[in-house]
């Protein structure tokens, strides 16, 4: 019940990784995000929420142009990142998917084995001695929280661990090439609740090292494991704040509607 | 509120609450109306029943953290939903209180009986601390009731008055005590009547910081009277 509580981390004073404004999206003629801006705070979980078609996922894949892979998908508008605007042509989208990287909601493990899942993104950037990256893959499943599980049976199919242990592979995939950024894309909805609970332990351990962004349908994710929340509703953002304030006092009505389940 | 759930059933659960709490509301006010007026004409078969009735208003504190646990882990409450909750829990434990005080204004009424005759008229004496603070914890339920923040923020201003009537009579009845000694048992059992009005007092305003928690999401407990401006 305390307010001082949340007024200790004033959005204002911390630096920002990401910052995007008056973002535009579009499948074809239909327009998926309105106008959005908000900043990505440093080595922070930022949260999306909002019902399926707000386009939570779309400004998610904006942040390391995902999009691209597909025909007729477009974004207009500024996303800051490392002092450029990464929508402009003329961005080499490898290195960006490099510093900003994905995790999908179901895991996509590569079908080879553990070992070479996690030396396969490292080898498409860095030319390591074979040393280096045995290191660099222990280091990354360590990341991950994986390696007690893992170092066993390192040249088994990543096909071979369980649904938790896949995702917690494809974190710690998307941790080895050393990224600044992580996006997570609804990570834990095919997980049951104790896989749910390690990936969560997870996130709050990597936010030390990485800024993270997090798309999910689990309000309660949201409240538990980020910092800022931003609430979306048919392409536009609602309403964008520290975590505590948006499940405590939410400044717009529609927000407080929408987390308290009396929507729609 | 704003609107229902989409759960109707998480509508039901909090509406069940609700109701409860003000029940809860409403036999306090009850109890303290019984007590006062057994003080007033020394009645200790009315004192009895305030004392005997404050029982159930234990059972229904009981029954309503239970209820709020309940809903906590059924439901995950958020926002004003969990502001409500939060405030139940606590406004349940003032409304407990009240009953606490009913009771101890009714056995010192009931000592008085027993000992017979007293030589100042002790009702005059709290009269009007116990009209202000009756007024004080029905408007207070009224604003719960109707959630209404505007309501709430005028009472906290309303509690101070009683404060001050309360040392008023602390003065009277200590130049009454000094005057005449004979008077003391019956004064020091006034004092305790007027101490536990007076904390009826409190727990009512506490009431009305709940409600302004409750509807604005401030929490203007321990606040300095200019901090506790309304907030448009």
């Amino acid at each position: 019940m305390n307010q001082a509580l949340t007024k200790a981390a004033p959005a204002a004073a911390k630096a920002k990784t990401i910052e995007i404004s008056g973002l535009n999206f579009f499948y074809g003629k239909t327009q998926s995000l309105k106008n959005v801006s908000l900043d990505i705070h440093d080595k922070q979980v930022t949260a999306f929420i909002g019902p399926s078609g707000c386009g939570k996922s779309t400004l998610l894949r904006t942040l390391n142009r995902m999009y691209d892979l597909y025909p007729g998908q477009r974004a207009e508008g500024s996303i800051q990142y490392r002092g450029r605007n990464i929508l402009e042509p003329g961005v080499d989208v490898n290195m960006l998917r490099a510093k900003v990287g994905m995790v999908f909601q179901k895991p996509t493990p590569f079908p080879m084995s553990i070992y070479d899942n996690i030396a396969f993104g490292v080898r498409l950037y860095e030319n390591l001695s074979k040393g280096e990256m045995d290191e660099r893959v222990e280091w990354a499943l360590k990341k991950a929280a994986l390696w007690e599980e893992a170092k066993d049976k390192l040249n088994k199919s990543g096909l071979s661990l369980s649904g938790g242990q896949q995702q917690r592979l494809c974190i710690a995939r998307g941790v080895a090439v050393k990224p600044d950024v992580l996006l997570l894309d609804e990570p834990t909805s095919a997980l049951d609740p104790i896989s749910t609970a390690k990936i969560e332990e997870l996130i709050s351990e990597l936010k030390q090292d990485y800024t993270i962004t997090i798309v999910t349908h689990n309000m309660q994710q949201a409240a538990r494991c980020s910092d800022y929340t931003a609430y979306m509703y048919l392409g536009e953002l609602v309403e964008f704040g520290e975590t505590d304030q948006i499940f405590m006092n939410p400044a717009r009505k529609e927000t407080q509607d929408y987390i308290t389940g009396r929507f729609g | 509120m704003t609107g229902e759930h989409s759960s109707k059933q998480y509508d039901h659960e909090l509406e069940a609450i609700r109701s409860k709490v003000l029940l809860m509301g409403g036999m306090v006010e009850t109890a303290f109306d019984e007590a006062l007026e057994a003080f007033r004409v020394g009645d200790a078969a009315r004192a009895e029943r305030v004392i005997l009735d404050d029982q159930a208003v234990n059972q229904l504190e009981v029954q309503l953290d239970d209820a709020c646990s309940h809903l906590i882990v059924r439901r995950q409450p958020t926002a004003n939903d969990l502001r409500t909750v939060m405030a139940t829990i606590k406004v349940i434990t003032d409304l407990e209180r009240i009953g606490d005080e009913a009771s101890k204004i009714a056995r010192t009424a009931k000592n008085l009986h027993e000992r017979g005759g007293v030589s100042f008229a002790h009702y005059d004496m709290v009269r009007t601390i116990a009209k202000g603070t009756v007024d004080l914890l029905h408007d207070a339920l009224d604003a719960f009731a109707r959630l209404d923040g505007k309501q709430a923020l005028a009472l906290i201003a309303a509690d101070e008055v009683i404060d001050h009537e309360f040392r008023t009579i602390l003065r009277n009845l200590i130049t009454f005590m000094m005057e005449d000694p004979r008077t003391i048992s019956s004064a020091l059992d006034t004092l305790w009547v007027a101490k536990a009005i007076e904390r009826i007092g409190d727990h009512a305003k506490n009431i009305a910081e709940y409600v302004i928690y409750v509807v604005e999401g401030r929490d203007i407990r321990h606040s300095k009277p200019v901090a506790i401006e309304p907030a448009v």
